[in-house]
């Protein structure tokens, strides 16, 4: 069966003085509608390189991205990114970052009403409703990557790709999001990439880790399928012993068989 | 409503007063008055200074045209000046009322007359230079603002662009308004040929001069703040799919706001200077022109009505620099950047 998204066998070479750089080699991963997928690896290695393909901001060399059994080669509001660094306009309200997406991507097809509470729907997801009128520089980080998600979720993608999402806020703020966007994703049902370096992160959130080898010519080392039952709670998982055999694999992945040459 | 006229003031530049409103506003009035010290007191101990050596210092310079003027003397001058203004402003008043007087009389006696009506025709006093320099800047600066800034924003967002017009702008950027100025005479004059001219061509040449040189600031800071936009910024307008101009309007022009500001400050700050020494070569109406007139007039007030002419010139750039940065202020959506 065709599966709901499809890196089919990507390749990227980045032009240098020296000729073609090779970055990403023959990736290939297949992901099913509704699935939680995490791509984790060494930094440099081409993590954020994929989710750039998918997102159609960077074009592969070789082979292409497949969405419902068409080809994606530019970026559009049915691959919406959350950026590490939340990407929000710091001259619009947080209800106003959201309400340009939506207006945007739904202009057209809503009316006025419509537009007002879609928009307010989505902050209310992120529980950020509170602070609609305020600036992002008046919230804090974790605040303002909530914003990034619900600006991301307004516009209905048929896949979310987030790129480190929470790799810039404390462990604790971290965690506080990590709990939220599973809810949401209990919720919603979306089909999410997330670009990750933090293990627990990974096999907490996903239900399948792609394990990337090194670059240059990074592809992909392994595969793990993460069958622990959902909602999943941090507390009880972390004497669970799936979930730290899972946690286990990751680890000797990264560390073990690939570990990084000295930086 | 106290917090609204401390965010008014600050937002002018009106800082000095801050502390005044604070201390009217309740709080502690000791910080405050140590504040107001520091913001009014020093300034003007300076500023005391510096009319104590004026003062002492020109008296001990004697030129062909007398002693140099120091504080004093200059004051009279601009007591001097404005009378002259009030009594031209009165003259005028007097030309206009007798005019219309004698056309009324000639209408009472035959209905059918024909009356003549003549503009007043009197001496452009100091005031009315300004007022015509303040006019020829602001239509200078308003068409280079025009062309540089959408220039710079398309020339920000392609390297390709940038690469190929920047030689241009480093060339003509350094080039002095008096070089231009004779070019830029001889253009209008082949050019602006009507017969019922709606500006003079010596406002023409002197805008397009003010203009010429005021491009350049504008112009490449706007470029510089579109090129560093933050990457992510632009790549959530491509994920909207937002086109080219919605991505100009929407997410280019706000983010490099300031720079464009910071750009137009310096422009205007030059075009301010451009225009003074245009007029004086150019024989334009306007400051400049005024201070060449009373050089080649040689009385010996002329130098205390010069100094008058460039206290002038340096108070009303200063103001128009403070109205930039209120501007700026009011525009950023950084407000609480420290700009200066």
């Amino acid at each position: 069966m065709e599966s709901y998204l499809n890196i089919d066998h990507v390749s990227i070479d980045f032009p240098t003085a020296n000729g073609p750089f090779r970055a990403l080699d023959n990736v290939n991963i297949q992901i099913n509608k509704g699935e939680f997928v995490s791509i984790i690896g060494h930094s440099g290695c081409g993590k954020s390189t994929v989710m750039n393909i998918v997102g159609g901001l960077y074009q592969a060399t070789e082979g292409g991205v497949i969405l419902q059994g068409k080809e994606v080669n530019e970026p559009g509001p049915d691959r919406a990114i959350v950026f590490q660094n939340h990407a929000l306009f710091p001259w619009l309200t947080c209800y106003q970052n959201v309400e340009l997406a939506v207006k945007s991507v739904f202009g057209k097809t809503r009316n006025r009403q419509q537009i007002r509470d879609w928009t307010l729907h989505n902050l209310e997801l992120v529980h950020m409703t509170h602070a609609k009128d305020k600036l992002p520089a008046e919230i804090s980080g974790g605040m303002k990557q909530r914003i990034g998600i619900a600006r991301a979720l307004a516009m209905e993608p048929k896949v979310l790709l987030m790129d480190e999402p929470f790799g810039a806020l404390d462990a604790l703020t971290r965690a506080h999001l990590q709990d939220s966007l599973m809810e949401i994703q209990a919720d919603l049902n979306n089909t999410v990439i997330m670009i990750t370096h933090d293990v627990d992160e990974a096999v907490l959130l996903s239900d399948k880790i792609v394990m990337m080898t090194n670059g240059p010519a990074a592809s992909i080392g392994e595969i793990l399928q993460v069958d622990l039952p959902r909602p999943r709670q941090r507390l009880d998982l972390a004497d669970n012993a799936d979930y730290n055999h899972y946690r286990s694999e990751v680890i000797k992945f990264l560390h073990q068989r690939h570990a990084r040459k000295a930086a | 409503m106290n917090d609204k006229l401390i965010y008014f003031l600050e937002i002018t530049g009106l800082n000095w007063f801050v502390p005044l409103a604070k201390i009217a506003g309740g709080e502690p009035a000791g910080f405050q008055f140590q504040q107001l010290v520091k913001m009014i007191g020093l300034p003007l101990i300076a500023m005391l200074a510096f009319l104590f050596f004026w003062h002492f210092g020109a008296a001990k310079v004697d030129t062909s045209l007398g002693q140099l003027p120091g504080p004093v003397q200059v004051w009279e001058q601009v007591k001097v000046l404005n009378e002259e203004h009030q009594a031209e402003r009165q003259r005028e008043t007097d030309f206009y009322q007798r005019q219309e007087q004698r056309n009324a009389n000639k209408l009472a006696k035959n209905p059918d007359a024909e009356i003549k009506v003549r503009d007043f025709n009197g001496r452009p006093t100091f005031i009315d230079q300004i007022w015509t320099s303040l006019f020829t800047v602001f239509v200078g600066f308003l068409l280079a603002s025009l062309i540089a800034i959408p220039i710079g924003i398309v020339s920000g967002l392609s390297q390709n662009l940038y690469n190929a017009i920047n030689p241009l702008i480093q060339i003509f950027k350094p080039v002095s308004p008096l070089a231009w100025l004779p070019i830029v005479t001889m253009v209008v004059s082949a050019v602006y040929v009507s017969a019922d001219p709606m500006f003079s061509k010596s406002f023409i040449t002197s805008a397009i001069t003010v203009m010429l040189c005021s491009l350049w600031p504008t112009l490449i800071n706007t470029a510089v703040g579109v090129s560093s936009i933050d990457r992510d910024l632009l790549n959530v307008g491509k994920v909207l799919r937002l086109g080219y101009f919605t991505t100009v309007w929407k997410i280019v022009v706000p983010s490099s706001i300031p720079m464009i500001f910071t750009g137009l400050r310096i422009s205007l700050g030059i075009g301010w200077m451009v225009l003074i020494a245009a007029e004086m070569l150019a024989q334009n109406p306007g400051l400049g022109k005024f201070v060449w007139d009373e050089f080649q007039n040689g009385s010996s007030n002329s130098l205390s009505r010069i100094m008058v002419a460039v206290l002038a010139i340096g108070l009303i750039g200063f103001a128009l620099d403070r109205i930039m940065l209120t501007l700026q202020k009011f525009f950023s959506y950084d407000k609480t950047a420290n700009i200066r």
